[in-house]
């Protein structure tokens, strides 16, 4: 009985969690005629993929498209060798201060973007960071989150390892990138997902940095096509099934990572 | 040899880690200290966009005293917090306890159900714009087919703030149910079996074993979901706009009104101040409270 209600309820919750996307993807494929014409049908009648290439040849998409892989890629690429390093020295070594440092990084998860937005907008203004990329590549870079999870999982390497290599006479970069990076694989991994989604679906940063069409990205982009009087619907849906692609395409490589990382850190950043 | 001991240790127990922590200790600093102390400077001036500032002293503060909008969004954003957070709280739990399990094909429904928490804000927005719409909506075209009556579910004031709570705690129950799930898993097996030894039942087994034991990831859970639900800022961009009339617009939306449409940043760093504290506050009583429920087990 139990069970029968359990697996009722389980098969419940994949509907509620996945309709609202399966309906997107289903609704982009319908042609714009389809989409208001009643009754309105689950599967689309006529599928069709001329939605998603009016929006990939619409104004500047691709550019969208590609401003965002260019943030994700390179602030993935900065945010995992800078936490990976960050977290080594929390995890390894023993200084005066150490675990200050430590609590001061996780306790900035306490001042929200949102809140110090305003002096945000006008440092980046003063660094003559505004409307450009690096102005939101390198500012999350740093995440209290990505700290703590490497900092867990270097806690993991046994120190005997690191005391061989220096009585070796190893220097303590060689030793960092040549014996602690290898074994540090998988929160590598972990790292490089979760950056690569945080960047990927960041809207905040965009918002206050960019105003230049050009350089937007494409959550920046959509949000504003969104706000429009009136919106172009079969447009937009294939914009958005786009914008989902990567992050899908990710996960289901990575599942393992994800869950596992989030099960030992569980934080957003 | 002595010497050279020493400064090869010193360097390997000081300057080493210093130099591994100074990328991120310089973001740090610069990208999330400095303007949280800048935020709390400002609030004492004048300041315009085009960069005139004059000292103010207390002004914004007191001007903050008579501002309705402020109360109102500041009211907004509280309600919503005090809506989202425990139903947010026992929707992840209650998933995480159907999928903690360790048969084959669990991973499956974790998966899916992880889905929504891996679209952003904004994609979040649009989805449930397109199915929410008053006219186009796909859920007011199964209501009329069922003979109801359709809703205006992002339209009137009360039913925009229902749909933007439930839209909220539909998109985050999979990132907090992780968490749950973690905490469950790590419950020594031990104690399950001593407690079937001891003929307890399913619920007893929730209150007296479970929910104990799990305790510290609620309140992470509740400290996080507090944060972010103060954070609340994209879904509202995309979904309401703050509206109808101010009905969904909460402080943070404010902040950035006042700040970017308004001009008046220093106002506007006054009204972030207050965020702060509230959130501070909110943290430090969640905690407070937890700890005091344990002495008192």
């Amino acid at each position: 009985m139990n069970k029968i209600i359990s697996n009722t309820l389980k098969v419940l919750l994949v509907f509620v969690f996945s309709f609202p996307l399966v309906w997107i993807v289903f609704s982009s494929l319908k042609p714009q005629s389809e989409l208001f014409t009643y009754p309105l049908t689950i599967l689309p009648e006529n599928p069709t993929f001329i939605n998603f290439v009016n929006a990939l040849k619409s104004g500047n998409f691709v550019r969208y498209f590609s401003n965002s892989t260019i943030v994700a890629v390179i602030s993935t690429a900065i945010s995992v060798v800078i936490n990976t390093m960050a977290g080594y020295a929390l995890s390894k070594y023993i200084f005066k201060g150490r675990d200050t440092i430590f609590f001061v990084m996780i306790a900035t998860l306490m001042i929200p973007l949102q809140v110090i937005l305003v002096p945000i907008f006008i440092l980046e203004k003063n660094l003559g960071m505004l409307n450009t990329l690096w102005g939101i590549i390198i500012p999350p870079a740093a995440t209290p989150t990505g700290i703590f999870l490497a900092r867990q999982y270097m806690m993991s390497i046994p120190n005997s390892l690191i005391e061989a290599a220096r009585i070796d006479g190893a220097g303590e970069w060689y030793i960092f990138h040549r014996i602690v990076m290898p074994l540090a694989k998988p929160i590598v991994a972990t790292l490089a997902i979760f950056s690569f989604m945080w960047r990927w679906n960041d809207f905040l940063w965009p918002f206050i940095v960019l105003s230049k069409q050009k350089k937007y990205t494409i959550q920046l982009a959509l949000a504003n096509f969104v706000g429009q009087y009136d919106v172009e619907w079969s447009k937009l849906l294939s914009m958005t099934v786009i914008s989902i692609i990567p992050l899908i395409i990710v996960f289901l490589i990575f599942q393992k990572y994800f869950i596992k990382g989030m099960t030992s850190g569980g934080v957003k950043g | 040899m002595a010497t050279k001991k020493r400064a090869a240790s010193s360097f390997h127990q000081i300057k080493a880690p210093l130099l591994f922590l100074a990328p991120n200790v310089i973001i740090f600093i610069i990208f999330i200290i400095y303007p949280a102390l800048s935020g709390i400077k400002m609030s004492f001036y004048d300041w315009s966009i085009l960069g005139d500032t004059a000292f103010a002293g207390f002004s914004n503060y007191k001007y903050l005293i008579n501002d309705e909008m402020f109360w109102k969004t500041l009211g907004n954003s509280l309600r919503f917090v005090v809506m989202v957070v425990p139903l947010l709280t026992i929707a992840a739990l209650g998933v995480a306890l159907l999928v903690a399990g360790h048969e084959k094909g669990i991973g499956l429904y974790r998966g899916l159900y992880y889905i929504p928490t891996l679209l952003s804000f904004v994609i979040v927005g649009i989805s449930w714009r397109w199915l929410l719409g008053d006219e186009i909506g796909v859920i007011n075209y199964i209501i009329k087919l069922s003979g109801g009556t359709p809703q205006r579910w992002l339209t009137s004031p009360l039913m925009a703030n229902i749909s933007l709570v439930f839209i909220t705690v539909w998109c985050q129950t999979g990132f907090y149910m992780v968490m749950f799930v973690g905490g469950l898993q790590a419950i020594p097996g031990s104690l399950y079996e001593a407690a079937k030894i001891d003929g307890a039942n399913t619920w007893q087994m929730f209150t007296k074993i479970k929910f104990p034991m799990i305790r510290p990831t609620t309140l992470v859970v509740m400290v996080l979901a507090t944060i972010n639900a103060f954070k609340a800022f994209e879904l509202i961009f995309v979904l309401t706009k703050g509206g109808p009339g101010v009905s969904t617009k909460f402080l943070v939306q404010n902040i950035y009104q006042v700040a970017f449409e308004e001009d008046k940043l220093g106002y506007a760093a006054a009204q972030a101040v207050i965020l702060m504290m509230v959130i501070g506050i909110l943290t430090f009583v969640q905690f407070k409270l937890n700890g005091k429920e344990h002495d008192n087990e």
